[in-house]
């Protein structure tokens, strides 16, 4: 069985950078690019991970994390956050809302890897 | 260790540093000559109120006279290894150290002041990161961009045997970046360069009183039991003569605005609509104002004046104010959580706020959608209002105010309006005033 995973992500060339390396992994990549219908798009897809950035069109990062920690069928999904704004507040934020992991941007490939493997181990 | 019997010789030393003759300080504190001269040659003890008047006629600190420097300098060396205990400074031989290298124990302590000087410095800056939009823009878009260009970049050196088509593509995608970060980070130089400009803006009377009022909550109990500015004022410590003045303007609006709308009656209105209107949208301050036989800018000035827990009790989220007079000055901020208003330069043109002064006193409602990263919809309830009591021929001083309620998406979707053109990402707006520094919206 392979493991999937959902990248919710806005920037193309991240989404395309780390579905490659993901994929190449022996995971199942599927993308979502905006905010809004991003909770829908998790729990139609049911991925055994995701990956999710703070900032995205229409609805934050955080707002999605909270409902998704609030639903029955996605309160223990593994969900690695990533933000382009290092500060502690949104690491602390990110923690007390029940991120698995947070990874703060520029992050390497093979940091994406160890954590996604972490979380889901193969 | 300098003992307290050498107090006249400190005296004496000081003294000769500012060539004062002996009879002048002696007049100057009211003894005679030739007791000054036992004094400073320590044969008469001295302390209490001539000590104290001999410090300030030579300009020193008593404890200078008292102590010596020495003590001070010592003091100064164990707060700087205190600060540094790693170092391992040797806190039980600081006496001796400024005693047989004052020099070099100067320097130490010196530069310690320095470090103090310079981490508050640097708090001050990483603050600037924290609360100016247009630096922490840039500063994701660079970030943003570099994460992509490394990304596809170690994809290329490390993967072995990859297609000729997901390498080309990887080429163009970091040529591509590569430029948006070369134009990034020229925009990124601009900020950190306007900074130096913009520190006197980042401390104008305007900001600190801001400040003042969002670190109050805006809500200040002493004025709803009925106590005057003042006493809310007394406590605090504002830079400058304009900034106190500022927050006595302001803190009096809100003081006349608690006695006109007292919060219980506030209350008791958001108590008494009906369900649907207290539902999960904010309520409309005409309705309330209504009921109140109010104004509805007095309404919305009110309810971003409730305590935390009444919000809490009666709204459905804390809502954001802006009050702006003619001019488009924006004269008054509270943000609404996700609308964050400009700290610096003008507001978007296309703001209901704005709207509402070419029809004074007709209130609009309008729900809206904030372009930008988070694309967050609002419910915004805006009217214009005289502020003087209205004579023929003089300006009523028009202030437009815009409540701005948090909203549940849309099915319809809403106008989209921006913070400020410097960080908005709308690509075509014929309202555009200067350029973005978001790099695609530019």
């Amino acid at each position: 069985m392979d493991r999937t995973v959902l990248l919710i992500e806005d920037e193309p060339n991240i989404i395309e950078a780390i579905g490659f390396i993901l994929s190449r992994d022996g995971w199942r990549v599927a993308t979502h690019s905006n905010g809004v219908d991003a909770v829908g798009a998790i729990e139609t897809r049911k991925p055994d991970l995701v990956i999710l950035d703070v900032m995205l069109p229409g609805r934050s990062g955080f707002d999605i994390l909270r409902d998704l920690r609030a639903g029955a069928g996605t309160a223990d999904l593994p969900v690695l956050m990533l933000t382009a704004r290092g500060q502690a507040q949104d690491r602390e934020m990110a923690a007390a809302l029940g991120a698995s992991r947070f990874m703060a941007k520029p992050f390497s490939n093979a940091e994406v890897l160890e954590a996604a493997n972490a979380l889901v181990r193969p | 260790m300098p003992g307290s019997g050498l107090i006249g010789s400190r005296i004496r030393e000081r003294r000769t540093m500012v060539a004062m003759r002996q009879a002048d300080l002696a007049r100057k504190v009211g003894i005679s000559a030739s007791y000054l001269n036992l004094i400073e040659h320590n044969r008469r003890r001295i302390g209490g109120k001539l000590l104290l008047d001999i410090a300030a006629v030579l300009g020193v600190e008593p404890v200078h006279l008292s102590e010596g420097a020495e003590a001070a300098l010592v003091a100064t060396l164990r707060e700087a290894s205190a600060a540094q205990p790693t170092a391992g400074a040797e806190v039980e031989t600081a006496d001796e150290f400024a005693g047989r290298f004052p020099g070099w124990a100067r320097l130490v302590a010196d530069q310690n002041a320095r470090i103090g000087r310079l981490e508050q410095a640097v708090e001050a800056l990483t603050d600037r990161l924290a609360h100016d939009p247009h630096l922490a823009a840039s500063l994701h878009e660079v970030l943003s961009t570099v994460t992509a260009i490394h990304s596809s970049a170690s994809i290329l050196v490390e993967t072995r045997e990859i297609e000729p088509e997901w390498r080309d593509r990887f080429h163009r995608n970091i040529h591509e970046d590569s430029a948006r970060l070369a134009e990034g980070a020229q925009r990124l130089v601009d900020e950190l360069d306007a900074g130096q400009r913009r520190e006197v803006t980042l401390n104008s009377p305007q900001d600190e009183v801001d400040a003042f009022l969002d670190a109050a909550g805006h809500s200040f109990p002493a004025l709803e039991a009925g106590g005057r500015p003042e006493e809310v004022l007394a406590e605090v410590d504002f830079g400058t003569t304009a900034a106190r003045a500022l927050a006595r303007d302001r803190v009096g609006r809100i003081a006349t605005d608690a006695a006109r709308l007292p919060l219980e009656r506030l209350a008791e209105a958001l108590d008494a609509l009906p369900e649907d209107a207290a539902g999960r949208e904010g309520p409309d301050p005409t309705v309330l104002a209504e009921h109140l036989g109010v104004s509805p800018g007095l309404v919305m000035r009110r309810l971003v004046a409730l305590p935390d827990d009444l919000q809490d009790r009666l709204l459905p989220a804390a809502p954001g104010l802006v009050i702006a007079d003619a001019s488009g000055t924006l004269l008054y901020r509270r943000e609404a959580a996700g609308f964050s208003l400009p700290r610096y330069g003008a507001a978007c043109p296309l703001w209901p706020l704005f709207a509402a002064f070419t029809r004074p006193m007709f209130p609009i409602r309008q729900r809206l959608r904030l372009a930008g990263r988070s694309e967050g919809t609002f419910l915004t309830h805006a009217v214009a209002e005289p502020d003087q009591a209205l004579r023929a021929d003089a300006d009523p001083g028009l202030r437009a105010h815009m409540l701005i309620w948090p909203a549940d998406h849309d099915e319809e979707e809403p106008p989209r309006v921006g913070v400020t053109c410097r960080i908005c990402p709308r690509e075509t707006c014929a309202s555009r005033r200067e350029p973005s520094i978001m790099a695609r919206g530019a």
